[in-house]
């Protein structure tokens, strides 16, 4: 008996702190694996393997494939199909981004203030947003059809020319942004409206009693300062998801008319999926992540250092 | 600088009625507390004379002219509220300068970029400047200027909120609880502070508070207000001598006062607990009575006014002790009294003695009764010696 407790004492005496580190470093590195382990396999993963198909010239179902180092990124800037693709994509989002924020900010300030029907608008913007993209734009298609549609019988009815919205070169981005706004006013609206009723309400008494009762001083001093930080986050959202534009041209337009439409993430699709460039494809993944992550970090440190948190 | 009148305030929230019929009248540069446990209406009405709230009968007026028709900046009021409602993303001179900014700028000299363009914006903002550091330098706050609301303490932030009240020279000054999200020892200090700004702009304020300390202390006088109405309006002093109900009686004055059932005997003299005090009342309407002896007003001891009680716990204040007492002949009722830390402790069923002077004798209503001791001759003194 006493030979086994000699025996254990010595474990059970081992100097504590050094234990106590090593248990501590191999718990917390397990609970830290389940989380690095899914984000090596779905994010850092595929994201090498992307990397590493732009410097090859794989094709999809091909056998073998050789590096070509530099020259798929060298291809990307000579073709036109991209340039174009590219100029499209930030048209849209010049046009989707401004529209969005502040026709959701307007929205929601006009919804906030009202009591009773309050939730039924809230329930009206937000239906876009629990459609299906791809139903939708089938819809907004006939909507648009140049005879047949019924916003070009309301506007032949008030007397206004037929217009082929989705087959007039200049109007086609215009026209996809319209509908990307559409889609996005009710998302945004919502965060707006949980903003907005985060605003302490003595603060517009406070601006009252001191003398801003003009609408536009109201907003001014109290609104847009205190909803900063969420203008800030639906700014960056917005911006990522109108640069995303895929679902409206794949349905509607198809890049069309005469490449008026292509966007970057249509333009991947096609040479990937069917072309089967897959390297290609690949590269301008890559192109596309690079103006994301460079628009996103700009945004977010321009913005920061003007939000009040 | 200006009085306030009040004349026949009603305002009801649907069916809930929270201020009845309310006549007030502030004198000018008084320092008026309105006092009341949560949800009697004072806040309600602070707010109306603020603009905030709109009365659904009876009139504001300021400087003798009514100001029902205006809006709250238009009313010329300072308001200072509980949480000081300091505009988070500006500086503290930009808080402070604010309304004089929103006074003395059009519009267009108010909007981003375009107010560059303005030549007189700059004289006009140099001015303000000047202000507001005159006030700052009297709230000792110019050395945070640049600082944010966020990075102050709770009374760097009371200063503000002080200094933004201050800088357009009101008419008066509104405060809704302004000291309660302070700790107790800032609390004290600011109360004083408050006092010697009331005496130095002598300004009309119009104070709002729970706490009957903070009224007791500060205020020219003090409206008592339950349930929408104002209970008694007077001095300090007056309040806590001359208590108007129970409900006044058992609010002001710490810790609170002590309330026996009562009646009144054949010969109209009062009679508490089986004994007959030498107090007479002549009008009580039933004979019911409630006699009220505040804790300070209790000694261990015998004589004429008695109540024998049962010693219960004692409570260490430091320089004096409060000690708690069960009634013997209803052990449901708390007797208070308030003694000298030396003392010696009772043990079990003692004698609190109070004087005839100290009763304040309520009706079945809660009303006060006027009393008449056999020592009126020496209170007569003493209240001769209270009105000079």
């Amino acid at each position: 008996m006493n030979a086994i407790i000699a025996e254990i004492t010595p474990l059970a005496a081992a100097p504590p702190a050094s234990r106590q580190r090593w248990i501590e470093r191999f718990a917390g590195l397990g609970f830290a694996a389940p989380a690095f382990i899914l984000l090596v396999l779905t994010n850092l993963a595929p994201l090498a393997a992307l990397a590493f198909l732009s410097f090859t010239n794989y094709e999809l179902g091909a056998l073998d494939f050789s590096f070509v180092g530099l020259k798929n990124f060298g291809t990307a800037l000579q073709d036109p199909v991209i340039r174009r693709s590219i100029t499209n994509t930030l048209l849209y989002v010049a046009i989707v981004v401004p529209g969005g924020v502040l026709i959701s900010l307007l929205v929601a300030i006009l919804i906030h203030q009202r009591k009773r029907t309050r939730s039924l608008y809230e329930v009206i913007y937000f239906l876009p947003v629990t459609s299906t993209l791809i139903a939708m734009a089938t819809m907004w298609q006939f909507l648009l059809h140049p005879t047949l549609g019924l916003i070009n019988q309301v506007l032949k009815g008030l007397g206004f020319a037929e217009t082929a919205f989705l087959s007039e070169p200049r109007l086609v981005i215009p026209t996809l942004a319209a509908i990307g706004i559409w889609q996005l006013v009710g998302f945004n609206m919502v965060l707006f409206l949980a903003g907005l009723s985060a605003i302490p309400r003595d603060l517009y008494e406070a601006v009252d009693i001191d003398g801003a009762s003009h609408p536009i001083d109201r907003f001014l001093k109290v609104t847009w300062p205190m909803l900063g930080p969420t203008t800030m986050f639906v700014t960056v959202t917005t911006f990522i998801t109108a640069f995303k534009i895929f679902d409206t041209v794949a349905v509607m337009t198809r890049g069309g008319p005469g490449g008026a439409s292509e966007v970057l993430l249509y333009a991947i699709y096609l040479e990937g999926f069917q072309y089967f460039h897959m390297s290609y494809a690949a590269t301008l993944t890559l192109v596309f992540l690079a103006f994301t992550l460079v628009f996103s970090v700009l945004q977010t440190f321009v913005l920061d250092r003007r939000v009040h948190y | 600088m200006a009085g306030l009148t009040l004349r026949g305030i009603h305002k009801a929230f649907g069916d809930t009625s929270v201020l009845n019929n309310i006549d007030l009248d502030i004198a000018d540069g008084e320092f008026l507390t309105l006092v009341g446990p949560s949800g009697c209406g004072k806040s309600t009405l602070l707010r109306i004379i603020a603009g905030l709230e709109s009365q659904d009968r009876g009139s504001v007026s300021i400087g003798g002219s009514s100001v029902d028709h205006l809006r709250p900046h238009e009313r010329r009021i300072a308001m200072v509220f509980q949480n000081y409602a300091l505009y988070p993303h500006m500086s503290v001179f930009d808080n402070i300068a604010l309304p004089l900014t929103m006074t003395r700028l059009n519009l267009f000299e108010r909007l981003p970029l375009l107010r560059h363009l303005s030549s007189r914006r700059r004289r006009v903002m140099g001015e303000i400047a000047r202000e507001v550091r005159a006030v700052a330098e009297q709230l000792r706050i110019e050395t945070f200027f640049h600082r944010r609301p966020g990075q102050l303490s709770g009374g760097q932030r009371q200063r503000v909120a002080l200094g933004r009240a201050m800088v357009r020279h009101p008419q008066a000054f509104l405060m809704d609880e302004p000291l309660s999200n302070l700790d107790a020892k800032l609390r004290v200090h600011m109360r004083g502070e408050l006092t010697e700004l009331h005496a130095r702009l002598g300004v009309t304020m119009i104070y709002v508070t729970h706490d009957q300390i903070e009224a007791m202390t500060m205020s020219d006088r003090i409206a008592v207000m339950d349930h929408g109405d104002i209970l008694q309006l007077g001095t300090p002093a007056d309040v806590y001598e001359r208590p108007a109900t129970t409900a006044v009686a058992q609010f002001i004055g710490s810790p609170a006062i002590n309330l026996f059932p009562a009646h009144v005997g054949p010969s109209g003299q009062v009679e508490l607990l089986g004994r007959t005090l030498p107090i007479h009342v002549h009008n009580a309407p039933t004979p019911e009575l409630t006699v009220g002896v505040r804790p300070e007003a209790m000694r261990i001891g015998g004589g004429p006014c008695v109540v024998t009680c049962r010693f219960r716990r004692r409570e260490n204040l430091g320089s004096e002790s409060i000690l708690h007492f069960d009634l013997v002949a209803s052990p449901e009722v708390a007797v208070l009294c308030r003694v000298d830390n030396n003392m010696p402790i009772p043990d079990g069923e003692v004698t609190l003695a109070f004087k005839p002077r100290d009763c304040h004798v309520f009706d079945h209503n809660g009303r006060r009764i006027e009393i008449e001791s056999r020592m009126a001759a020496s209170r007569g003194v003493r209240r001769a010696s209270e009105v000079r």
